[in-house]
């Protein structure tokens, strides 16, 4: 095994790591704040066609990205209105958010299939012609080294700011909080809106960089991934860097597995992320206490304080 | 003028049936928008989405096809519902089923007589069951979330079903097409109608409806499940055994999934294919709402749903509309329920200028208090 095949594995593991660190980020924010929303893949796939139809007509990648975040923030919008002022339980509002993404974006993206962008390759000078570090670390397109910067910012916002303790202490008890004189409502809408907001990112970052062209259902399941990879990282978002690009790399295994002369076929190797996904929920959850103590309290509950 | 939601403080029964209603409607009327935008007319579009699928015969024949494996896998998922079993896995457990009905029916191939095809439907419900066996499984034993198990399943079962399909189950006189041999006259199922698809496999819905009714109201396990659904700590403290609960209801979807899986490859399929389902396992979730969780209200929702199926087809042959346009309509009406579903606990109040009384009260107090005072 040489060394330019180990920086071609690490290369494809941040590349397919990226989306999911994304999504996560977003849906961590969400989560924190009390608010469950199942609709990822709804959101993602929305992202990614709305950034698709808009970059193939402005031949902008910046404003095709532009219309992903507000694809995914509009949908995310509705499932704030849909759960927070008619009460609606989470989950089947998460549920139903991804079956309108799943048929709306198939819906529009109908006349779009089979066209593609042409790639706008972007590379660092200079670093990127490092040898190994440099085909690793500095040849990856912004939008990785956009992902790794927002993980950075939530870690300090959570960390360090008064907003990022607002927001915790709603997701912890909203009652509290209200009684406190915050506003539930208005700290869950920006973290849902948040949260759909990246979902949309993420989906651009599949339609417009990864392949890019749109296809129905593209996203394959990733919104779950990335649901399953928040539980992972306990709520954490150093932890879910380190899940984002764990399961990249279970989604590029195939390759790995292919290069060492398995000749497994394709399809089962394709079972792969979905597998680990299994697994790595299995193993962390048999700690039900540890989920308790991580997980913020009101997590899935509809809050019924402020009319 | 501000209008208000307000605590009914009890459930009411009348709205729980009209919002299905409502959210039809709705779903409808945003429709009807819809098609408009896309430069067609709305009252046309309508006709060919709603009336056009039940026009003829054949195309009612056609209707029920598609109802028979959305009940199913609807009256699965309304038990696990009511246990607050949030399986989102009957699209996999569907294809699972359609998956192991196809290897029976495969290496059944050159038997004869009429125990073939009830041995490849035993097989299909099989298959459902075990994939259903496995979130169950990991539930009772790992606490691991039963919507994330059970969505990754879907995703795995589709790979498998791909891999048998271009693989091991690949007809070998097949040109190479991803697809199994045709199934014997044996192995499919018998046609109820002639000159029509209408097959034996759509009773099944009919039976299951009667059975898990008599399931959830006449027996004691049927009301152990809604107890678990209801509040889990009633469930403990009177003494069900919850694990056992979570297997059955599970089980018991999978078996019935399954069997709509076995039931489509032989049925209208007549051999295994790649896409045996349009996403019936997903349609089935919203089936399973609309019809309140209640038997006979998921047969109605189901023939909607087989309605929205039939409606995108129709559009697309005659308006030149994505076929898609099911799925949205599918989103809409869940969106629309659960919005709906709002009236059932609460009354919406308009008040009239309400802001002003709040200030007239306000400015009467402070005398009173004064001449209290003196």
């Amino acid at each position: 095994m040489d060394i330019d095949f180990i920086a071609n594995i690490l290369f494809a593991t941040i590349r397919m790591g990226t989306p999911l660190l994304i999504v996560a980020i977003g849906e961590l924010v969400c989560e924190k704040s009390g608010v469950l929303n199942l609709g990822q893949e709804g959101m993602m796939l929305m992202g990614a066609v709305a950034g698709f139809m808009i970059a193939f007509h402005t031949d902008s990648l910046f404003i095709g990205f532009m219309g992903s975040v507000v694809a995914g923030a509009l949908m995310a919008l509705l499932f704030a209105v849909v759960t927070m002022h008619f009460y609606a339980n989470q989950v089947a509002t998460g549920l139903a958010l991804t079956i309108l993404g799943v048929g709306l974006s198939g819906f529009m993206g109908r006349s779009y299939v089979g066209e593609a962008l042409t790639n706008v390759d972007f590379q660092i000078p200079l670093l990127s012609s490092i040898p190994f570090f440099g085909k690793v670390l500095f040849s990856h397109d912004v939008l990785v080294y956009i992902s790794i910067g927002l993980a950075g910012a939530v870690y300090w916002f959570f960390k360090s700011t008064r907003a990022g303790l607002v927001v915790k202490a709603v997701g912890e008890s909203p009652e509290s909080a209200q009684s406190l004189g915050l506003s539930v409502l208005k700290v869950r809408y920006l973290a849902i809106v948040f949260g759909g907001a990246m979902a949309g990112l993420a989906g651009g970052y599949l339609s417009l960089i990864d392949t890019p062209l749109w296809a129905e259902n593209m996203t394959a399941g990733r919104g779950w991934i990335a649901l399953a990879l928040v539980v992972f990282a306990s709520w954490r978002v150093e932890r879910a860097v380190f899940g984002a690009y764990l399961f990249g790399f279970m989604s590029i295994m195939h390759l790995v597995l292919q290069s060492f002369g398995l000749s497994v076929s394709s399809n089962l190797l394709a079972t792969l992320p979905y597998v680990a996904t299994v697994v790595v929920l299995v193993l962390l959850s048999r700690n039900q206490q540890r989920i308790k103590l991580f997980a913020p309290m009101s997590l899935g509950k509809s809050f019924h304080g402020a009319h | 003028m501000r209008i208000k939601l307000e605590a009914r403080g009890q459930q009411s029964r009348l709205m729980s049936y009209a919002s299905p209603i409502l959210a039809a409607v709705l779903t409808l009327i945003c429709g009807a928008f819809l098609f408009w935008i896309l430069g067609k007319s709305p009252i046309q579009a309508l006709h060919t989405f709603l009336i056009m699928p039940i026009s003829d015969p054949y195309r009612i024949a056609e209707l029920l096809v598609k109802a028979g494996p959305i009940v199913l896998c609807a009256m699965g998922l309304s038990i696990c519902f009511r246990a607050n079993v949030w399986n989102i896995g009957a699209e996999g457990q569907l294809l699972m089923g359609g998956l192991v009905g196809s290897c029976a029916a495969l290496a059944l191939l050159d038997s004869q007589g009429i125990w073939v095809l009830p041995v490849v439907l035993v097989a299909g419900i099989l298959g459902g069951m075990a994939w259903a066996a496995i979130p169950a499984f990991l539930k009772n034993y790992f606490n691991t979330n039963e919507i994330l198990s059970t969505i990754m399943l879907n995703y795995i079962s589709l790979n498998i079903l791909l891999h048998g399909v271009h693989g091991p189950l690949k007809d070998p006189n097949g040109f190479n097409f991803p697809e199994s041999a045709l199934f014997s006259d044996w192995q499919t199922m018998p046609i109820l109608l002639e000159g029509t698809r209408l097959h034996l496999g759509v009773s099944f819905a009919l039976f299951a409806m009667v059975g898990v009714w008599v399931l959830m109201s006449k027996t004691f396990i049927g009301f152990q499940i809604k107890v678990l659904g209801g509040d889990e700590r009633s469930a403990h403290f009177a003494g069900f055994k919850e694990k056992r609960l979570v297997w059955l209801c599970l089980l018991i979807c999978g078996g019935l999934a399954g069997l709509a899986g076995a039931g489509e490859v032989t049925g209208p399929i007549g051999q295994l294919v790649p896409n045996i389902s349009p996403g019936y396992g997903y349609a089935a979730i919203i089936v399973a709402f609309l019809g309140r969780l209640h038997p006979l209200g998921i047969l109605f929702a189901g023939l909607l749903m087989a309605l929205l199926y039939m409606g995108g087809e129709m559009v697309q042959i005659h308006l030149d509309l994505p076929l898609a346009v099911t799925g949205v309509f599918q989103g809409m009406l869940l969106l629309f329920l659960l919005i709906c579903d709002v009236l059932i606990g609460y009354r919406i109040v308009i008040h009239k200028s309400a802001p002003k009384i709040v200030k007239q009260s306000l400015s009467i107090e402070p005398p009173a208090v004064a001449i209290e005072g003196k």
